[in-house]
């Protein structure tokens, strides 16, 4: 584990993203292919399943910490990482005995304590903890406890990787798309020479759109002709990319987790598709009468085993506007005008094929599976009044993608464009802080804000992001000397600063006091120019919930920005 | 908050500072007054408002320096007995800074003391800490609690030492952002122990550390950054600079330069990441958690009052332990803020 835990240490002491391929691809250098199979699955981000409870592992801290419960639990909000308060309260310094191997300690230690019930568990544990030094203490503990963030990227990674192979970036960034098992077999296999061969199951890298700033009178010079686009709405749903091989199906979130298993109608549907098909789309709610709110998609990406009514209730389907594999072939170099081609016919094939099987057996998956239409682009202007028209249809705007583009890896400029709608916005009063995890710890960034019912106020959004750190610095300045009340780690402060929230979307919640559940909240600005009684009413923020027009399947579209991980949402 | 069972508090936490009035002085005054006693030449704690200082003898030149030649300072030996009116004044060392002071007040049969900034670990850029039996204690509480534990300097002035030849082989400038006023001193002191090249000061830095080698402190021998010289080749160079400096227009002159901060706070990996630092040293001058809870202890005061730092929960865990704990509310730094002027 030394090694490892020195190659982290280095990752985390440079900003540079040089530096860091460098001691990652020095790391592999030296690394057995097990330890380096560990590495990569760590550094990319992924985690063991949970072992151990996190309520559990404070419990234990308490105790061996020989302090007051609230004083570790006040220190660990003021740290803002587990793993960290943990190697900062218990380990010793310099003391390091350890020999054994990332993937020993992963595969001979850490995983063994799945089978083990707590009281077994908790000697092993406590013994790693105050027997170690700082730095290896920290890194088990990380590892036990979750993702390593270390401020590698999936890129960066791969570069590294590629560096220490000899091989294209874009290889690797493939060979590790997906799930695969962290063993010497998948590093030889990461490492390999390149056969062109595709894991049967592995998706695509995605790409996405960066957010277009421009005005629409401006668009002729920032963008060019018209006619060079394909314009199609943007969905606010779960991108995700269906892949059909080898009499195979695997659906794919952008977070790149397995998600077939909640869509069993879209899996089903996809025993329709040619094999060797890998569609790009968004999977969105939608009934006889259209897309449904996001809220209603929710719902379903909460269960791993979806029920009957569930079904009935929220139906899905797979909105395709790409296609990446066509016959076992990678499109992704064609431009997007013939992959629009191809896109449209493998659709209606399958359409037609399912229209069949429908008349035969009853089966339903023709309503499962639909083509994002293009939107008609005659001029900017045309495209500027239709875009208008987003929040009546329950989308957030426009996507534009050069027909000339190839399918790009990630956010590349130029190419994909999301073209979206002004959010929603209200003036609402601050009236709790927290501090932040990582590199917010020991700061209050965590700010819940309220609006008025009658003369009270009822919090209705928790925003993070949106003010700068100068905002923050003076925010976190003011918090403390202004705070009411404590709850553990939430202070309730005086209700004195209003702030303007942009959102994405709202609907009516009973699982929120204010009655109301907003889409993607965050800050747009500090209001120093209103006092707490000009901050909005929930009355007039429950106005905002207007019945949108529904889209019934006039206009279908590209979605770069549903996150695969519904955990991103953000309601209070 | 006065201790329950005095009558009057000797010292008083208002809003022209920690006031004794049967002195007739005011300790670190934030407001204007005749008499002012000063236990360190550091901003929050030495501001030009008084007629009169007192200030333990090595912290003078570093008072002019900061507040003005022309302040009316008066030099205090450390131990030496002063009357004001029927309080008796003695200042000790506090370990913090050069010339920096606890200040103990004797009236009648009751003893205070204020600890100021202070630290016990050793430190060879100032005079070290003496304990300071008393009555009631007001102390610093910045670092209050339990994962703020130090290394010895020595230790870590090594770490600062190793990451500079790293920078050497790699040939980038390795910048430094320590606080001009102690800090950067303490770091030139200990790294005698492994170097004697020249390092180069910001000229923030440099004015103080000439103060400090006049003082008689061994440090390593340093150069103001030239601001007119366009060629400098700083790679494999150690500069030092205040933490301000940071993000300024004046590192354009450090190309790829390596960037360290030497402060308590970086012993939370959070607060190095948030600013962006590649390397954060763990080196305070303030008391760490061991360090806090030993002089309580040891100084056998039966009342504790805190200043500025994690007040709350220093004294929530002394009240459990069954002492007679309370936070006073004073201007110094509040509690968390990072960019304190010594931390």
């Amino acid at each position: 584990m030394k090694a490892f835990s020195q190659l982290y240490q280095t990752l985390d002491q440079t900003t540079s993203t040089n530096a860091k391929v460098a001691a990652m691809s020095a790391y592999f250098d030296e690394a057995p292919a097990r330890d380096a199979a560990w590495a990569v699955y760590f550094l990319s981000g992924r985690r063991l399943k949970r072992l151990v409870g996190a309520a559990r592992l404070r419990e234990w801290l308490i105790d061996m910490s020989d302090l007051p419960a609230w004083l570790v639990e006040e220190t660990y909000a003021s740290v803002g990482d587990l793993a960290e308060t943990i190697a900062l309260l218990l380990s010793r310094p310099k003391l390091d005995l350890d020999t054994l191997s990332l993937a020993d300690w992963v595969e001979q230690r850490l995983l063994p304590l799945r089978g083990i019930d707590a009281e077994e568990q908790r000697p092993q544990v406590t013994a790693w903890w105050s027997g170690q030094s700082y730095e290896s203490c920290y890194i088990v503990t990380k590892l036990l406890t979750g993702a390593l963030r270390v401020g590698v990227s999936q890129t960066l990674l791969a570069r590294a990787v590629a560096e220490h192979a000899g091989l294209e970036r874009a290889v690797i960034l493939h060979r590790l798309m997906g799930e695969w098992t962290p063993d010497a077999e998948y590093w030889q296999a990461l490492i390999a020479a390149d056969d062109g061969q595709a894991a049967l199951s592995r998706p695509f890298p995605f790409c996405l759109a960066a957010p277009l700033e421009a005005e629409s009178q401006t668009l002729d010079e920032t963008l060019g002709d018209v006619s060079a686009w394909l314009a199609e709405w943007k969905w606010d749903g779960i991108r995700s990319q269906l892949v059909r091989r080898g009499g195979e199906t695997f659906l794919w979130s952008r977070g790149e987790e397995l998600i077939g298993e909640r869509f069993p109608e879209i899996t089903a549907m996809a025993e329709h598709l040619v094999d060797g098909t890998v569609l790009d789309g968004e999977i969105l709610p939608w009934n006889a009468e259209g897309v449904m709110p996001f809220a209603e998609l929710q719902r379903r990406i909460g269960r791993k085993q979806v029920g009957k009514k569930l079904l009935k209730d929220v139906p899905c389907r797979f909105l395709a506007y790409d296609l990446l594999e066509h016959h076992g072939e990678d499109l992704r170099d064609q431009p997007l005008s013939v992959r629009r081609t191809l896109l449209e016919d493998t659709v209606r094939t399958a359409l037609s094929v399912m229209a069949d099987a429908a008349v035969r057996a009853g089966d339903e998956s023709s309503a499962r599976l639909a083509l994002s239409s293009t939107l008609p682009s005659l001029n900017w202007k045309d495209l500027a009044t239709l875009r208008e028209d987003s929040r009546a249809r329950g989308v957030e705007g426009l996507m534009l993608k050069s027909l000339d583009s190839p399918y790009g890896t990630g956010r590349k400029r130029g190419t994909w464009w999301k073209w979206k709608i002004d959010p929603y916005t209200v003036d609402a009063v601050m009236i709790y802080a927290q501090a932040g995890h990582g590199r917010r710890a020991n700061l209050f960034t965590d700010y819940t804000f309220a609006v008025w019912d009658g003369d009270r106020l009822v919090p209705v959004a928790k925003a993070y992001s949106g003010l700068d750190n100068a905002e923050i610095g003076r925010l976190d300045k003011w918090i403390r000397r202004h705070t009411r009340e404590r709850f553990g780690p939430v202070r309730s402060v005086e209700p004195v600063h209003v702030f303007e929230l942009a959102f994405e979307g709202i609907n009516l919640s009973t699982r929120h006091k204010s009655g109301i559940a907003v889409r993607f909240p965050r800050i747009s600005r500090w209001r120093h120019d209103l006092a707490p009684k000009d901050a909005d009413s929930l009355e007039s923020v429950k106005r905002l919930i207007a019945a949108p027009v529904r889209s019934g399947g006039t206009g279908e579209s590209a979605d770069e920005d549903s996150k695969g991980r519904p955990s991103r949402q953000q309601v209070t | 908050m006065p201790p329950s069972d005095s009558s009057q508090a000797l010292i008083e936490a208002t809003d022209r500072g920690l006031v004794c009035a049967a002195g007739g002085f005011v300790i670190d005054p934030w407001k204007q007054t005749s008499v002012a006693l000063i236990t360190h030449a550091h901003a929050d704690h030495a501001r030009r408002v008084a007629d009169i200082y007192y200030a333990a003898e090595s912290a003078v030149p570093l008072l002019r320096r900061r507040l003005g030649e022309d302040i009316d300072v008066r030099g205090v030996r450390f131990g030496e007995s002063l009357s004001f009116n029927d309080t008796r004044v003695s200042f000790h060392p506090a370990g913090h800074v050069l010339g920096s002071a606890q200040i103990r007040v004797e009236h009648r049969d009751d003893v205070w003391v204020f600890t100021g900034d202070f630290k016990r670990d050793h430190d060879p850029s100032c005079e070290a800490f003496e304990l300071v039996p008393c009555d009631t204690l007001i102390t610093e509480a910045t670092f209050a609690l339990p994962v703020y534990r130090w290394e010895p300097g020595a230790v870590v002035a090594r770490e600062i030492f190793d990451w500079w030849q790293q920078m050497k082989t790699a040939e980038r400038p390795a910048v430094l952002f320590a606080y001009s006023l102690g800090k950067a001193q303490r770091v030139l002191a200990e790294l005698t122990a492994f170097t004697d090249e020249e390092v180069f000061l910001h000229g923030a830095v440099y004015p103080l550390t000439e103060i400090y080698r006049e003082a008689g402190i061994r440090m390593l021998p340093v150069r103001p950054v030239d601001l007119s010289d366009k060629e400098a080749d700083y790679r494999g160079r150690l500069v030092i600079a205040p933490p301000g400096a940071s993000g300024s227009a004046w590192m354009r002159r450090f190309r790829n330069a390596s960037t360290g901060f030497c402060s308590g706070w970086m012993r939370v990996r959070g607060n190095r990441r948030r600013r962006g630092y590649d390397r954060g040293f763990v080196l305070s001058d303030h008391a760490d958690w061991p360090g806090l809870l030993t002089t309580i202890e040891e100084c056998g005061a039966r009342h504790v009052l805190t200043t500025h730092g994690q007040a709350a929960a220093l004294v929530r865990y002394l009240r459990e332990k069954g002492m007679d704990a309370a936070e006073l509310t004073t201007r110094f730094s509040a509690e968390g803020e990072s960019d304190g002027d010594s931390a």
